[in-house]
């Protein structure tokens, strides 16, 4: 579980981060605090989807549900377990 | 009637949020023509001030220029007042085809389709040609009209770091299973005055097969050697798929804006975009003063090359008198202040010297870079921009930001 929140937040921070930009945890809110944009949220799903084979369906992918590494770490989880 | 005094007061309270956020806008009453100076009410009920105006799109000085104002005239007389029509119904007169074919030969491209605005033209684009089976890939700066145009399409989207190619790059590569992928960006980027990078994205959208989509608003007429745009500075006419533009800045001013482009492109707008089908024509006059602009700037560079010399001249006054700037080599200055409260105090201090500029921060801006965004016109002769020089190092003292970092101008004021 733990390798899998560090792999979303690596890829939170390399690809959402200005390098200036204070580092983020587990639980810093993504969306709600204006890190991630609902627009840029795509990308997250599909590099999620395709690192882990699984298919998020849209319903499931709420900016809720994808507002902080613990969160999305949760959603992952429960579709890698299928 | 359903408005209980809860609903008045539900609104009442989110207004006044505003206002106690010091974000609630005020508009400033002009009571002159479009202009380098103009007299302005400010605040409401205040008596007129002569200013300069540093904050218009006029970059070309057509917004009340004679001939255009003529040929609008001559419009109104020849084709009417309005045509209450939408195209496709009784709304096309022969100038919007003609205005339409000049567009198109202006830009060098292939086909060209008017708007009433251009944030109706990027409103109802991408909904015309994609479906949910492709991918429209955008710069995380793009205007606000290309954002909403790209929510109301049905394709998947994505954005790319601020001009970063290897970012665009990659996901133009994470996308090759899409059936078509569209790049999407600003010409010249509204707030930061920096120019998309055409040629790179050009070369990446050739490798991966990709669709580009220019929003050239803040550039033709006046980016390029002859003023075309952004495609022109980048020497890539003829290889952007889509432009859209606007008649509403470098143009005359007024209102309208387009879809110009390749052919199938620009008819699936004609058959699809909502705006376009479900909207107003543009009114003829505007069409007459537009054709005109079109005559005036393909006859000669004069005004665009005035323009280019009066932006160095200001670009390099701010910097020596120790202004941080925003790079770049538009007429779009922002010079940075980074705390809201200095960008709105020093805009005030600007109005009181005779100098109409206004401060942005967030949300029109990212938190902590607020700013004083100026715009330069061929329409300031030197005098105006030795005056405005004058007055932001006045202001400049005043506040004790001059020849100071961003750290330091941070330390002082706060984010």
């Amino acid at each position: 579980m733990d390798e899998l929140k560090e792999v979303i937040k690596n890829y939170v921070t390399d690809e959402y981060l200005e390098p200036d930009s204070d580092p983020i945890d587990y639980e810093t809110p993504l969306i709600s605090g204006g890190i991630v944009d609902s627009f840029s949220m795509v990308s997250l799903k599909r590099f999620l989807e395709n690192k882990y084979q699984i298919q998020i369906p849209d319903e499931k992918a709420t900016p809720e549900a994808f507002d902080s590494v613990n969160k999305i770490a949760e959603l992952v989880k429960e579709f890698v377990k299928g | 009637m359903a408005y209980p005094n809860e609903v008045r007061k539900l609104y009442q309270d989110q207004l006044e949020a505003l206002q106690a956020a010091g974000i609630l806008k005020e508009e400033r009453s002009i009571h002159s023509t479009q202009a380098a100076e103009i007299e302005v009410e400010f605040p409401a009920g205040a008596p007129l001030k002569k200013v300069i105006n540093m904050c218009a799109n006029n970059y070309l000085g057509l917004s009340s220029h004679p001939e255009v104002i003529k040929a609008a005239h001559e419009g109104l007389d020849r084709r009417g007042f309005g045509l209450s029509s939408v195209r496709f119904i009784c709304g096309t007169q022969d100038i919007h085809r003609q205005l339409e074919e000049k567009v198109t030969e202006f830009l060098r491209t292939e086909d060209t389709i008017l708007f009433p605005s251009c944030m109706d033209a990027n409103a109802g684009v991408f909904e015309a040609i994609l479906t949910k089976e492709d991918v429209i890939i955008s710069d995380r700066l793009v205007h606000a009209s290309l954002i909403d145009g790209i929510r109301l399409c049905s394709a998947m989207n994505d954005t790319y770091k601020h001009s970063d190619m290897d970012h665009l790059g990659q996901k133009l590569q994470m996308y090759q299973d899409k059936r078509l992928r569209l790049v999407v960006t600003d010409g010249v980027f509204s707030m930061d005055g920096d120019a998309a990078k055409l040629d790179r994205m050009v070369e990446l959208c050739e490798k991966y097969n990709a669709m580009l989509l220019v929003d050239d608003s803040h550039a033709t007429g006046f980016i390029g050697k002859t003023g075309r745009g952004t495609h022109e500075k980048f020497g890539v006419m003829g290889k952007v798929d889509v432009i859209t533009t606007t008649f509403g800045k470098a143009l005359g001013g007024a209102t309208g804006g387009c879809v110009s482009g390749r052919k199938e492109l620009v008819e699936m707008c004609r058959q699809k975009a909502r705006p376009y089908l479900f909207s107003n024509t543009v009114a003829p006059m505007i069409i007459a003063g537009v054709l005109r602009v079109l005559e005036i700037l393909s006859a000669t560079t004069e005004r665009r090359d005035k323009l280019e010399k009066n932006t160095d001249y200001w670009r390099k006054g701010l910097t020596e008198a120790g202004f941080i700037l925003k790079e770049g080599d538009t007429p779009i200055v922002p010079i940075m202040l980074y705390n809201a409260k200095l960008a709105q105090d020093f805009s005030i201090a600007l109005y009181d010297e005779g100098i109409y500029a206004i401060g942005f921060f967030f949300p029109v801006v990212p938190q902590g870079q607020a700013r004083i965004r100026t715009q330069i016109s061929a329409a300031h002769e030197l005098h105006h921009l030795d005056k405005a020089l004058e007055a932001f190092i006045k202001v400049g003292k005043k506040f004790d930001i001059l020849h100071k970092t961003k750290q330091e101008i941070i330390d002082k004021y706060g984010l």
